[in-house]
């Protein structure tokens, strides 16, 4: 059961989208996106108070992805919730059809727009995989037998571009170990560096059906680009894409940047470098369809 | 050691409005050693007090403020100052300032903001490296303290903010992560590096921490 599940397990290349939700109550543009998106890719994650900005919930917005009949990727992360209110999150997802579950730590709070705010940290982004997997099971984490199993594809997060990358690596070692089946990178846009990260991780993987989808975020400016290169940790942006960006005039910079994103779609899918995309438009969402045309390629099909 | 910052003097005067008569107590033991209620820091809030137009009545240090029997003992030796006393200031941590509570029924209040258990890496150089958790878990990870010094307390591996060896949220601070892979790294403890650790009990120490088995063992040494 689950579309994202299937696609991921049936071996073509996934593709997955985003949704942001709204900060407020208007969920029109919102709904727009899932509508234009949700029978165009494999699965469309939700995000949890991103960045550590308060917004709408990713479990409700999550629920109305399946009620639309798409698949939601249910981001839950560790930095709002104990370990209490995490299995209760999971178990109303799991009543609203959700199948998909990405197992995050979270920014701190210091980083959002309720910088006051306590971090809860109760459980780390590996105890949720392994809580998720105990549920599975038909226990909650205190060993407690549930009425009733969850059936969750669990997902978590690796960061490629990490500096020094070998912590990284063992988190991520861990990550597999507790049981996870997917992985979805944070953004990548070196190929070099994204196909050396990869013969690592298949060693990690080895042996497991744990499956690899990269994370891509379209760069929609020369500004932008340099902002996620200075600012953004583990995000790292080649020269050479920099110039790339730099030769077009600005109002061609966003067309330029999907161009990007679907060649790095195609380099990835021909050479089988991983097992699929996560692309990541950042409240542009209404640009995915075209940038899956350019690339060739579309969820849902084999 | 008991890391602490001296409250502005302005919340302190907002606080002490419509009293006159303030009594100051210092601490000997930590905020000695911080600057904020040392000798020195003491006779300066009286300056400053007594700028503001208000009668300062007594001060006293105790050797270590939060030592309850001890606060009481030294606040009968200055009965007299106490007597005419409003408000007791008090220049210590929290702990000290309820100790003072403890001993007077008048308006006690703080003349700092206690911080964190530093360590001492140079004179006025500070450190969080211990938080009190409860279960020390210091040799699982290399004798550094996920808990405390990674900005989330993560007990399997550095989050996604770490950038070039430093903490999402203090730029100037090293992962905590990267420390204790490059320590287990030195001893050899692949071991360490791979095991996945649960999560925290919480809950070992009951709040409020309480710890009355000493008591019990030095009455029964007194009875026996």
């Amino acid at each position: 059961m689950g579309k994202y599940r299937d696609a991921c397990n049936s071996g073509k290349f996934v593709i997955s989208g985003e949704i942001g939700p709204p900060k407020g109550t208007n969920v029109e543009r919102m709904l727009h996106h899932i509508d234009l998106l949700k029978d165009r890719v494999d699965g469309l994650n939700v995000t949890d108070n991103q960045s550590a900005v308060m917004r709408m919930g990713s479990l409700v917005v999550s629920g109305e992805i399946v009620r639309r009949g798409g698949d939601a990727i249910f981001q839950t992360t560790c930095r709002d919730r104990n370990r209490l209110a995490l299995q209760s999150d999971l178990l109303s997802a799991a009543f609203l059809g959700i199948t998909n579950v990405l197992c995050l730590t979270g920014d701190h709070p210091i980083v959002g727009d309720h910088k006051e705010a306590k971090g809860v940290f109760d459980f780390d982004s590996v105890h949720l995989i392994q809580c998720c997997r105990k549920m599975n099971e038909g226990y909650d984490w205190a060993g407690n037998q549930l009425d009733g199993p969850t059936d969750f594809f669990i997902g978590a997060v690796v960061t490629p571009e990490s500096d020094p990358l070998e912590p990284q690596f063992y988190k991520f070692a861990r990550k597999v170990e507790a049981g996870v089946d997917f992985i979805q990178t944070q953004a990548v846009y070196d190929m070099d560096h994204f196909q050396r990260f990869m013969e690592k991780a298949r060693e990690i993987t080895a042996g497991t059906n744990v499956k690899i989808m990269a994370g891509l975020v379209v760069l929609t400016s020369l500004g932008m680009a340099k902002y996620m290169n200075r600012s953004v940790p583990g995000i790292f942006v080649p020269d050479s894409l920099l110039e790339e960006m730099a030769s077009v005039p600005k109002e061609e910079a966003l067309r330029k940047g999907m161009e990007i994103t679907a060649r790095q779609i195609r380099f990835l899918r021909d050479n089988r470098v991983c097992d699929g995309v996560h692309i990541m438009a950042i409240g542009k969402e209404e640009i995915v369809p075209e940038i899956l045309e350019m690339a060739g390629v579309s969820g849902q099909e084999t | 050691m008991i890391i602490a910052k001296k409250k502005p003097f302005a919340e302190i005067l907002k606080a002490l409005e419509g009293e006159s008569k303030v009594f100051i107590v210092g601490c000997g033991e930590c905020a000695t050693q911080t600057q904020t209620g040392g000798e020195k820091e003491v006779a300066e809030m009286k300056a400053l007090l007594e700028e503001a137009g208000k009668e300062v009545v007594g001060t006293m240090i105790p050797q270590a403020t939060c030592h309850e029997l001890d606060v009481k003992r030294l606040l009968r030796e200055h009965k007299e100052a106490a007597a005419k006393a409003e408000a007791f200031l008090v220049l210590s941590c929290g702990a000290g300032t309820q100790a003072v509570r403890a001993a007077t029924d008048k308006h006690v209040l703080p003349g700092t903001d206690p911080l964190f258990l530093g360590n001492i890496q140079r004179s006025m150089d500070f450190l969080e490296k211990c938080s009190l958790c409860g279960q020390c878990v210091l040799d699982e990870y290399g004798g550094i303290c996920p808990v405390t010094r990674c900005a989330k307390g993560l007990l399997n591996g550095p989050c996604g903010g770490m950038a070039h060896g430093k903490c999402e949220v203090d730029p100037e601070m090293d992962c905590a992560w990267v420390l204790i892979h490059e320590q287990l790294k030195k001893e050899g403890r692949e071991d360490k590096r791979k095991r996945i650790h649960p999560p925290k009990n919480w809950n070992v120490i009951r709040r409020p921490g309480k710890l009355a088995e000493l008591k019990e063992k030095a009455t029964a040494k007194a009875e026996g």
